[in-house]
């Protein structure tokens, strides 16, 4: 637990425990508590009502969809459409969400690398070339190539058509860079320097005492960078044409879109087949983001403070 | 132990005099004690020049003919032509006007219910309360574009929900998505249903940084709730505010959030309220193939949003002493 999570504990017992305190709180304050649990609670139904609304559509026989039915409670309740979507057209689902692990995988484990030999030295003040480095690096998030001048890249270095093209634009995001070089400079120094007394050299350093302290911020990459693939469609749209590769995401894209050419049964789809579609690739995140949410609430403090 | 007592040695007249040694050479002297430090970054900087520097040249191709498969810095002399084609003509300036007005609507509504939020989120006392709403609350910020578009496009459909609670009050069924009127308002609800809650944690670390002492001193003072939150939290959160505005600011003319929003949401029967720069520079590069054209498109609207973000920063530095750079 942090320095400032344990202050306001802190502060939060003495605002409860505090029997002054109780007798202090005005008649304003206590609407105030009212009106804003209100609030909060229009906020937490706000945001989840979409997603039941397509667990319970998913849910629904396509008798009901097609009648309008729009309740959150399945009408008709079958799992009907999940195995239709899991099998239709060869499994080509199953193929998708497969290839999307596979990017996933592949990619996040890379980028975590790449971004943290990036931001390990520049997270060391007495580094000289960090003058031209920083700038370097975070120029980039400011200005850049623009989509034409990336795509006609991309074709001369043939990367159309390969997994290679889907990750490689989105390996290293400079943003998550600086959040991890923030989190790396809050290891107290101490410690690597007896790493280097002990005779560890940098790399030494780096992969057996900063790395191992550092489980929060990687956590957090590992749930950003993950994200980020998962969701990715607009490479798959730019660089892969060969259906055997697509991501999940890019096929619930032409689905959604109901774009002729590329799904032309799309039109016919009904509400609960894309519901069905779009809750299986949505579960894993749901699933996974909550578990985290300490390191990567920690994280984003971190990579906020000013340097 | 001698290399440490080495570095110092080093690093010490150079802090002291800096006018002494020029960087270059600081460099060098560094490199010799560092030297496992600059190898570490070298692959990624590699990185960088490929895949984030040659592009940034390669607008070049804003001004020199590209041939498919040629030169991606283009081929033969430079010219203005490609910025006179989409100065003059009307798509490009309705693109522009709709990036703006949609970044701008979007930042009126989004940026002060986030902070509204986040003073509210910090109100509460029961910290399981607290904790579930904020769960709750970031969860669509890690949802894929394409499946929150999906969750719009079925909610607003004429057979979705929306439209069925309409018809219940007797009302007459609207096709939100394909009516140019309504996108600005489907862009801006959406957009601060999924930011609201992610935008909160830069604030409510900020807060929970406050020095608990100030409140202390404050209560002491007579101020209550309220004053306190007016006196006491929001100036102390004024610098992430500005900063968070700064970022903003620099991005309404860049269109990289809204892109993925607005290419799913739109469809010709929209342009007129909905195209905006990124999604023209993708129809007439990609889909249309004028590389040249689309490059120039894209290469003014970078280059606005950079002054605009020069600019934001500078008047931040100089009214609440925050900056980016």
């Amino acid at each position: 637990m942090s320095e400032s999570e344990k202050t306001k504990l802190k502060l939060e017992e003495i605002h409860i425990h505090n029997p002054k305190n109780k007798i202090k709180d005005s008649i304003g304050y206590r609407v105030f508590t009212v009106f804003n649990t209100i609030i909060m609670i229009l906020v937490a139904v706000a945001t989840l009502y979409p997603f039941l609304y397509l667990v319970a559509q998913s849910f629904t026989s396509t008798q009901a969809i097609i009648e309008g039915y729009t309740g959150l409670v399945p009408k008709g309740f079958n799992i009907d459409t999940y195995a239709y979507v899991l099998t239709r057209n060869d499994h080509e689902f199953l193929r998708y969400y497969l290839n999307t692990i596979i990017y996933t995988v592949i990619g996040t484990v890379l980028s975590l690398f790449f971004s943290s030999i990036l931001a390990y030295p520049l997270s060391k003040p007495n580094l000289k070339i960090n003058r031209i480095l920083s700038p370097f690096i975070i120029f980039t998030m400011y200005f850049g190539g623009g989509l034409m001048a990336n795509y006609v890249l991309m074709l001369k270095l043939g990367l159309k058509n390969s997994m290679w093209g889907f990750i490689l634009p989105m390996l290293i995001s400079t943003y998550y860079v600086i959040l991890m070089r923030s989190f790396f400079m809050s290891i107290p120094k101490d410690l690597e320097e007896a790493g280097e007394i002990d005779g560890l050299n940098k790399w030494g350093v780096f992969w057996f005492i900063a790395r191992p302290l550092s489980t929060p911020i990687i956590a957090t990459m590992t749930l950003f960078y993950a994200v980020m693939y998962w969701n990715n469609w607009f490479n798959a749209k730019l660089y892969l044409q060969d259906k055997a590769k697509w991501p999940v995401a890019y096929f619930l894209q032409t689905i959604i879109r109901g774009a002729g050419a590329n799904e032309p049964d799309a039109q016919n789809m009904t509400a609960n087949i894309k519901s069905c579609a779009m809750v299986l690739t949505v579960l894993p995140i749901i699933c996974v983001y909550p578990a985290i949410q300490k390191y990567y609430v920690q994280g984003m403090m971190l990579g906020g403070v000013k340097e | 132990m001698s290399e440490k007592v080495e570095q110092k040695q080093l690093a010490k007249p150079d802090e002291w005099s800096p006018a002494k040694l020029t960087l270059g050479k600081r460099i060098g002297k560094d490199f010799r004690v560092n030297w496992q430090l600059y190898v570490m970054f070298v692959l990624p900087v590699i990185y960088y020049i490929i895949f984030r520097y040659i592009p940034m040249f390669g607008n070049i191709l804003a001004f020199r003919k590209y041939n498919s498969g040629g030169n991606i810095f283009g081929e033969g002399p430079l010219t203005l032509k490609y910025f006179k084609q989409f100065i003059t003509g009307k798509p490009f300036w309705q693109a522009f006007s709709n990036t703006l007005i949609l970044n701008g609507l979007y930042l009126l509504f989004r940026f002060p219910l986030t902070l509204i939020f986040a003073l509210l989120l910090n109100e509460i006392r029961n910290l399981h309360w607290k904790k579930f709403v904020q769960t709750v609350s970031y969860l669509p910020h890690f949802i894929s574009m394409v499946i929150v578009c999906g969750m719009i496009k079925e909610l607003l459909s004429t057979s979705g929900p929306i439209n069925d609670v309409i018809a219940r009050l007797g009302g007459e069924k609207i096709s939100f998505i394909s009516l140019a009127e309504w996108f600005r308002t489907i862009f801006v609800a959406s957009g601060v249903w999924q930011s609201l809650g992610w935008g909160t944690i830069l604030y409510l670390a900020a807060m929970s940084g406050i020095n608990p002492s100030l409140y202390e001193a404050a209560t002491v003072d007579g101020a209550n709730h309220f004053q306190q939150v007016m006196h006491v939290t929001i100036p102390c959160i004024l610098p992430t505010i500005a900063t968070l505005l700064i970022l903003d600011i620099g991005g309404l003319v860049g269109s990289g959030g809204a892109f993925e929003k607005v290419y799913l949401l739109y469809s010709p029967l929209t342009y007129e309220t909905s195209d905006i720069v990124s999604t023209y520079v993708f129809r007439m590069g990609i889909e249309s193939g004028s590389i040249n054209f689309a490059t120039a498109v894209g290469m003014f609207e970078g280059v606005i949003n950079l002054i605009l973000l020069t600019v934001a920063n500078f008047v931040s530095r100089r009214v609440a002493n925050t900056s980016l750079w």
